[in-house]
């Protein structure tokens, strides 16, 4: 496995090398495709120095430190309901019936949409901005948890009734661990989800945060550090959901999937 | 009485008109019809019957999974009402939780009980030499062979002691020499554990190298066709299979089974109806 991951790199380092030397030479030579064009599209090095002085002026450790506190306090947020109400959603009936509609009417709502509430119904712009990345997690996590609980081999359940398992022991024993691999995948994806709507969260207000950074860029015109904030939400949203895979896995070592 | 005494007692089957419906509405169907049987405590019995005929549904009646939808199962006077660890399951494929491993599937059942850690490993370690798995306590069940995984299943179930051993054509996917061998293994464990044995098969060989009994039942809805006595000498070996009082055993179930030829029927499984996945009930 290691062999063949180090083998691959070259490939993918390629690649990433190509896309900034396409974004390289389209923006230094204004590329116009007529639906397309490059024109007004900041070129790499003038971004680095964006991203530079960014370093320098010594307020990146303020909005990194906003932007990740918001994220993870929504993720973690999302995370623990949107587990506890898949466990229950898939395992009984009632708790579907009860909880389902209501939530299938929320899901498709986007981030943008819930500003106005968020503001009226939370007491801090902080609460709300974390409420915002909160809604961009809660369903992926909810779905993938409910996918995996249905997923459990009800011979599994049956066969660990019959070697005396009760109520309680069936969703310790089998099926949270036998839901654990999807509630992982649940996981990696609503922790990029989070990021995603970390923008939207931080339209809301603030003088910190990287999404409040790129947004405020864009009102004053400041290109360069509009691509600076978009990559770095990229990059962190990349890493953090790296991140729970990993931990992911090393909670469930029996599972050996795609590897 | 002592309790040695009171191990060998235990294990009586009594069903009385026992009838199973599955299926939904227009669906629905008996898959066993007005059964009525007994089974003698430590008596080991085979239920022969070509797929589908709802062998495997009785099972999962014996073993609490399915509800009878008229008449009683008893064992040992008891009225059976869902599973219990005194009648331990076997399926044909293996149900060893993926996340334990084979060591602490096998302590399961005691760690229902509640037994610390130390006592239910150190058990579990000698049902695991009882079917040969003692030097793959530490894998995952799915580092197995298919054989060594119903082994592992087979400790399993024995060491909450049970008074029934149902078994679903646990052999039935295993290639036949290790079939075979398993055969004879569960002749040498059911030897010096005796537990009432109810073992469903379709294949006559088996069912007459490894029981006392025989009951054959036709296809849906399914009902006892024949009440076999199976009387070769225990310890059985492999060579019982070439031996003329068994080949003409072997031409008596034949017969039993050959008019029920060409009536090919899904496969029932002892939790009802086989499904292939459940349905998402959430869009994803």
């Amino acid at each position: 496995m290691i062999r063949s991951t180090l083998y691959r790199w070259p490939l993918r380092l390629t690649s990433l090398a190509a896309c900034l030397l396409f974004w390289h030479l389209a923006a230094s030579h204004h590329l116009d495709l007529g639906l397309l064009t490059f024109t007004y599209v900041p070129t790499p090095s003038a971004v680095a120095q964006a991203a530079v002085a960014l370093v320098e002026s010594s307020k990146l450790w303020a909005h990194l430190s906003s932007s990740l506190m918001r994220v993870f306090a929504g993720y973690l947020a999302a995370a623990l309901f949107g587990v506890l109400l898949g466990v229950a959603i898939g395992r009984w009936k009632w708790a579907q019936d009860m909880l389902l509609p209501p939530l299938e009417v929320l899901r498709p709502i986007p981030a943008v949409a819930w500003i106005p509430l968020a503001i009226l119904m939370f007491p801090s712009s902080e609460l709300s901005m974390v409420f915002i990345t909160f809604t961009g997690a809660l369903f992926p996590v909810l779905l993938n948890t409910v996918h995996g609980v249905e997923g459990v081999d009800p011979r599994l359940i049956a066969s660990a009734r019959s070697l005396g398992a009760g109520r309680w022991a069936i969703l310790r024993e089998v099926v949270l661990p036998g839901a654990a691999p999807s509630i992982v995948t649940g996981l990696a994806i609503g922790m990029g989800t989070s990021w995603f709507c970390l923008v939207t969260a931080e339209m809301i207000s603030g003088q910190f945060g990287i999404g409040y950074y790129t947004w405020e860029s864009y009102t004053i015109q400041n290109y360069p550090d509009i691509i600076v904030g978009m990559l770095l939400i990229g990059v962190l949203g990349m890493g953090s959901s790296a991140l729970v895979k990993r931990l992911g896995a090393r909670v469930t070592p029996w599972y050996r999937g795609n590897n | 009485m002592t309790s040695h005494e009171h191990f060998l007692a235990a294990g009586r089957i009594d069903v009385e008109r026992l009838t199973i419906r599955l299926g939904q509405g227009a669906q629905a169907f008996e898959a066993v019809q007005s059964l009525d049987f007994s089974v003698a405590a430590g008596e080991f019995v085979c239920i022969l019957g070509p797929s589908g005929c709802g062998k495997s549904t009785l099972l999962g009646a014996l073993a609490g999974h399915l509800q009878p939808s008229a008449g009683v199962l008893r064992v040992d006077g008891e009225v059976v009402d869902g599973p219990s660890p005194a009648r331990g399951m076997v399926f044909q494929h293996h149900t060893l939780l993926p996340w334990r491993s084979v060591l602490d599937n096998v302590a399961f059942g005691l760690k229902m009980q509640g037994l610390n850690k130390t006592a239910r490993r150190q058990q579990a370690q000698d049902f695991l030499r009882l079917v040969g798995l003692q030097d793959f306590a530490s894998r995952w069940p799915n580092q197995l062979s298919g054989g060594m995984q119903q082994r592992a299943e087979i400790a399993r179930v024995l060491i909450n002691r049970p008074r029934l051993l149902l078994m679903d054509e646990p052999f039935g996917a295993l290639d036949a020499q290790t079939r075979g061998r398993m055969q004879e293994l569960l002749l040498d464990i059911w030897g010096r554990i005796r537990t009432t044995v109810v073992f469903v098969t379709h294949d006559i060989d088996e069912a007459l190298f490894l029981a006392d009994r025989i009951l054959v039942m036709s296809p849906r809805p399914g009902r006892f066709i024949e009440d076999l006595r199976v009387d070769f000498s225990r310890p059985r070996r492999a060579e019982l299979l070439t031996s003329p009082a068994f080949t003409h055993l072997k031409r008596h179930c034949l017969e039993l089974l050959r008019h029920e030829e060409g009536r090919e029927l899904p496969r029932l499984t002892p939790l009802g109806l086989p499904s292939d996945h459940p349905p998402l009930r959430i869009a994803l």
